[in-house]
């Protein structure tokens, strides 16, 4: 049959697809154009007058104006002077990720597996926090946490935290507030990849004499490798820039490094704070790439 | 059978029901150890269902499994000395070759696991493949990975859900006879469910025949061929012509039945229901392929059964033999094949022919059953 079909088919596909592909590209251009269009707008400009501000000579003022000097050195500067809430920035976010997944996987898998009927009501569940603002959300932990609130009240009860002790202004309270503003960008990449997971494949490791947890060791975790992955990028990548906890869970002590560039901003110092995102930034990107390699691309399917 | 040391597989009234719906009803079944059981039917009749409860992945709703002298209906699906090769394949897609068809010996705690998949995979013509993922292979080589990987662990229970079914004809033959042969050596119990008829004959020391959940008849190959109860049995293993008729006595070991005028004799033995032979309506069951032609008014009929003045509707010659199709005076088309051998007359469209055969090969049925029951639909077209 093959053999039948086969003079036929490259006459015509040597005939066809000059025109066909002229046309084809030319949609593909066009389609391509209003994100292009805003790629350029709103991340190229901004990046290169991002770079661009990090590199003037910080002595300059808004009202003298900055002149470009090529001032490396800003790097430097920040570097060494907010090295402290640069590394707490990264254990917080590491932790709250941690956290997250958790969290997250136990949840998501509940989502994914047992949820039955209740499923859509779970998801939206998940989802029910983002109706309300991120601010007034995070306000709430202020009475949650406060050391009138019966968490600490409880806390206190059965010695866990001592009688002067608090929850409020801790490193522990801005983790939590991360932690809790960030598990649905968890739950649902997580959720996606244990949702494409054939219930089958945990039949057929049952029958193959896995036990319920070797199953989930074996196949539902490294299937689910895409959705962990996803997950934590999604919840570290911005909790690692994240101020709004530290500022309304925290204290002087728990400044991250999106407090300060924000400070920065605020204070006028605009090469400082320009070099100190660029730094971030940078910084990101290459965790991100160890990570995603050591996560082993082959592994995911 | 009974014996009691074999670790035979016995259900017992097992029933399934999804809500109230009865996917598997009062099922009775005895598998001998070591034997190679074919469980035939209709898509939806039950069997996958049936299987999954002996594999321990569907709850029973009624009734009991034993495996020897151990009550396994309640048993852990992985704690069972049962594998199963399913339908659907369910490989493990994050895993190669190799590691799918390790699995379920490193489960057990084995160590060298190496050489054991090396043969196994040899033995599926999979030796190559070991490096690759389930992706990458076809949906016949996939299915030979899913036979590989249960088979590898020398279960007491093989269960096979179709495994063939996605495989051309001519691999399809080679692992069946292939299947036959490791079965035989290792003497594992093989439960085979197919809806392949052939398949099920050719390879099956005993056959059943599910339908609707129910188990409608279970024997040798030839006994269920040759010998059908049923008429699902009867349309749903080959063909067969079944015509309406009335019971008129008996002559010793032989029933009389009268339809149009002419007497059929079928021996009692091979009647399947003596209640509907003692109430007078019947099917007279034959096989196409046991039908001669004669034209028309010169059979005598001595001893065999006889219909005359048939006339031929339709003939196509399929190489090995002809197919007739002869309409009777009351309306009915029966089927005819009649073997190439050269030695038989060749009849055309239009033909009066009389039809005869041995009254050994007719069986009689219950007139109440449907007499399309198990037609596939291919032949009612
Ligand atoms: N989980 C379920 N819930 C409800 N009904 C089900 C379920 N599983 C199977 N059934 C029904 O039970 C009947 C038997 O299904 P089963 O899968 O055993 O059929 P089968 O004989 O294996 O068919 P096939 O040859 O097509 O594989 C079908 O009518 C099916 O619709
Ligand atoms: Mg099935």
């Amino acid at each position: 049959m093959s053999t039948a079909a086969a003079p036929v088919g490259p006459a015509e596909a040597v005939a066809a697809p000059a025109p066909e592909e002229r046309k084809r590209g030319w949609t593909g251009y066009l389609l391509l154009a209003p994100a292009m269009l805003w790629l350029l707008v709103f991340f190229i400009i901004p990046m290169v007058s991002l770079v661009s501000t990090s590199l003037y000579d910080p002595s300059g003022s808004l009202e003298t104006g900055y002149s470009m000097t090529g001032h490396i050195a800003n790097y430097v500067d920040t570097l060494s002077e907010y090295s402290k809430q640069f590394i707490r920035s990264i254990i917080y976010a590491g932790i709250a990720t941690l956290a997250c997944l958790l969290l997250g996987y136990p949840l998501a898998y509940a989502i994914a597996f047992k949820a039955g009927r209740w499923k859509n009501l779970m998801l939206v569940a998940v989802i029910a926090p983002f109706f309300t603002s991120f601010l007034i959300r995070t306000l709430s932990w202020q009475l949650i946490l406060g050391d009138q609130a019966w968490v600490a009240d409880i806390l206190r009860g059965i010695g866990l935290l001592g009688e002067e002790g608090h929850l409020m202004a801790t490193p522990l309270a801005v983790v939590t507030g991360i932690t809790y503003n960030f598990l649905p960008f968890m739950v649902l990449p997580l959720y996606a990849s244990l949702e494409k997971i054939d219930p089958r494949l945990h039949e057929a490791g049952a029958d193959l004499y896995a036990s319920p947890f070797t199953t989930f060791r074996k196949v539902t975790v490294p299937l689910s490798m895409p959705g962990v992955v996803a997950g934590t990028l999604l919840t570290f990548i911005p909790a690692a820039g994240d101020y709004i906890n530290a500022q309304l869970l925290g204290n002087p002590q728990t400044t991250m490094i999106g407090n300060v560039i924000q400070n920065l901003f605020d204070g006028g110092s605009y090469p400082e704070a320009a070099a100190l995102s660029v730094t971030l930034m940078a910084a990101i990107v290459v965790m991100v790439l160890v990570y995603i390699n050591r996560a082993g691309t082959e592994e995911l399917v | 059978m009974a014996d009691s040391d074999a670790e035979d597989l016995v259900l017992t009234g097992v029933t399934k029901k999804f809500g109230t719906f009865k996917a598997v009803d009062d099922l009775d079944l005895t598998v001998p150890q070591g034997s190679f059981f074919a469980l035939l039917g209709p898509s939806g009749c039950g069997k996958t269902t049936t299987l999954r409860m002996v594999a321990g992945l569907e709850e029973l709703t009624a009734g009991a499994i034993t495996l020897g002298p151990q009550d396994i209906s309640y048993l852990k699906p992985y704690k069972r000395p049962v594998n199963t090769v399913f339908q659907s394949y369910a490989l493990f897609p994050h895993m190669t070759i190799f590691e799918n068809v390790a699995f379920g010996l490193r489960r057990q705690g084995k160590k060298d696991v190496k050489k054991q998949v090396e043969d196994m995979l040899e033995l599926v013509e999979l030796a190559q493949y070991g490096a690759r993922k389930p992706t990458q292979l076809s949906g016949g080589q996939q299915q030979r990975v899913a036979l590989a990987r249960a088979l590898i662990n020398r279960p007491q229970v093989l269960l096979l859900d179709e495994p063939l079914g996605a495989l051309d004809l001519k691999l399809r033959r080679a692992m069946q006879i292939e299947l036959k042969r490791i079965q035989t050596e290792v003497g594992i119990t093989f439960v085979h469910v197919t809806h392949d008829q052939e398949e099920a004959m050719t390879m099956a020391d005993t056959v059943a025949v599910m339908n609707a959940g129910l188990i409608e008849q279970m024997g040798e190959p030839k006994e269920l061929y040759e010998h059908p109860r049923t008429t699902f049995v009867a349309n749903f293993l080959g063909q067969s012509n079944l015509i309406k008729a009335k019971v008129n006595g008996t002559d010793g070991d032989q029933i009389r039945a009268e339809i149009e005028g002419s007497t059929l004799r079928v021996p009692r033995d091979r009647a399947a229901d003596d209640a509907a032979v003692r109430s007078g309506s019947v099917w007279v069951g034959i096989r196409p392929e046991k039908v001669f032609l004669a034209a028309g008014g010169t059979e005598t009929s001595d001893g065999s059964n006889v219909l005359r003045r048939g006339r031929v509707t339709d003939v196509s010659f399929i190489g090995v033999s002809t197919q007739y199709l002869v309409r009777m005076p009351w309306g009915q088309e029966l089927m005819v094949f009649e073997q190439n051998t050269g030695a038989r007359e060749d009849f055309r469209v239009g033909d009066e022919v009389d039809l005869h055969w041995l009254p050994d090969h007719t069986f009689l049925l219950d007139a109440d059953q449907d007499a399309t029951a198990g037609v596939e639909r291919e032949d009612l077209g």
